[in-house]
């Protein structure tokens, strides 16, 4: 069972929708013992950075996370979610994240060339480097994923399992230990976004 | 770099698509779930559904048809149709819509575009907008293009970007139907103006048209169409192979 985080933001039927298209059942909650119980973790997200992290603090649900990231359990950040996993954000203002994944987000109109439109909206490669990480073991190097973001994570180079060519090499995806996080939106992504949820589910905790 | 965008229409009226040929491998080619599978099959990059419905029936089918596409293809789905207020945006993004495309209830009411976009974000407002040049002028035309609002387009375009519009489809009303190809000239104005993704309509009738869309204009990040996709005159796999072919950017797997 993947427990799906209900912290008040965005829409998950399609995010449910595509684990289930994957034979995977999951339970959308906001409950600590259900969240406890799961295999696994899905922390999603659209919307502002501190608005979400004060949402989910609020809720107690930031702690669960953490504890549960902390305890070995996998979990992914999808999007929001992703950006949500690191020390802090700069999107207006300061703001602390959960600090799971060392570096921070910051706005990508400071790393791409003027001129570019923003947000970053659409379907973009996905580059690997020399290792391709497990997550992205059903995928080849260039297979594109649906991307809608303003803001980037930043200071992660040690964390980086994909990035994406936008006039700068943006973070894509990001991975320590069981922690996981994806820019992009899986679940929009056709069958390749299908299969990144796939390889999440079949890793062993 | 981002890939250029081949977006399929479906006009969908009580629950069933308008226009439509046999393609080969498709029961039912007014299906609007398996039209849109096809599609996602073949390429598509992104899907339109058009709620051409005025009843009250028509449009709770059309919600359990989008739920129905959402929950077995997961590529982008925007939704337009009879958007006319916030319930509007709540009821089709419930069932999965990831985008809300507004035209004349925007029109109607002209601070839907930035309470909408406060509440979802701008990047799932989609502004269309049908223009058709009066004396020389670019003018917001309304009600399906029957209507001339006498607003100037570039201005109304400007105007809703400002207030959070994340995206533009612009519709050329001359070239629509006529099948000789997108409204460069129109285009070309409306991605000087502003900075948020512009997707072409209106006018594609054949590949080449597609080509020369995107090898004039580097600024539109998207083809919009129906019939030629419905009548199977252009195949979108097709389409994008030879697209990619000439250069262009591309998702081909």
């Amino acid at each position: 069972m993947v427990a799906i985080i209900d912290y008040g933001v965005g829409n998950l039927f399609s995010l449910r929708s595509s684990f289930l298209s994957v034979g995977v059942e999951t339970v959308v909650t906001s409950d600590p013992a259900v969240i406890r119980a799961a295999d696994r973790i899905v922390l999603p997200g659209v919307g502002a950075f501190g608005d979400a992290a004060q949402k989910l603090r609020q809720s107690g649900l930031a702690q669960v996370v953490v504890e549960q990231a902390r305890a070995g359990k996998p979990l992914l950040g999808i999007c929001l979610g992703m950006q949500l996993l690191f020390d802090k954000s700069l999107e207006y203002g300061e703001h602390q994240g959960l600090g799971l994944i060392a570096g921070e987000v910051r706005p990508i109109a400071e790393t791409i060339p003027k001129g570019l439109k923003i947000p970053h909206i659409g379907w973009n490669a996905l580059h690997f480097g020399a290792n391709k990480h497990p997550l992205f073991r059903y995928l080849e190097e260039g297979d594109c994923v649906y991307f809608v973001h303003s803001f980037y994570g930043a200071k992660c180079a040690d964390s980086v399992i994909a990035t994406a060519e936008y006039g700068a090499e943006l973070t894509a995806a990001v991975a320590h230990k069981n922690v996981y996080g994806c820019q992009f939106h899986p679940e929009k992504s056709g069958e390749v976004g299908l299969n990144i949820l796939r390889a999440f589910c079949e890793k062993e905790a | 770099m981002i890939t250029k965008r081949i977006i399929p229409c479906l006009d969908v009226k009580n629950g069933r698509v308008v226009k439509g040929v046999n393609f080969e491998g498709l029961n039912d080619v007014s299906s609007p779930v398996e039209l849109a599978r096809y599609y996602s099959r073949h390429g598509a990059d992104e899907l339109v559904f058009y709620d051409i419905t005025a009843s009250v029936e028509g449009r709770a089918l059309f919600t359990d048809i989008l739920r129905e596409v959402a929950s077995t293809i997961f590529i982008p789905l925007t939704v337009g149709g009879g958007i006319n207020t916030l319930e509007d945006f709540d009821r089709v993004l419930k069932c999965g819509a990831d985008k809300v495309s507004v035209n004349s209830g925007a029109i109607r009411n002209p601070s839907l575009v930035g309470e909408a976009a406060k509440r979802y974000g701008d990047q799932c407002v989609v502004l269309s907008v049908d223009v058709k040049r009066v004396d020389g002028v670019f003018r917001v035309f309304a009600k399906g293009g029957r209507e001339n609002t006498g607003m100037e387009a570039i201005e109304w375009i400007k105007r809703c970007v400002a207030n959070g519009a994340g995206e533009i489809v612009v519709n050329s009303i001359d070239t629509d139907g006529v099948k000789q190809g997108f409204d460069l000239e129109m285009l070309e104005a409306v991605c000087n103006a502003v900075s948020v993704p512009v997707i072409a309509s209106g006018g594609a009738g054949c590949m080449d048209h597609f080509t020369q869309l995107f090898q004039a204009l580097p600024g539109v990040d998207a083809g919009l169409a129906a019939s030629i996709f419905h009548f199977g005159e252009v195949e979108i796999s097709d389409l994008k192979n030879t697209l990619a072919a000439n250069g262009i950017p591309m998702r081909l797997r």
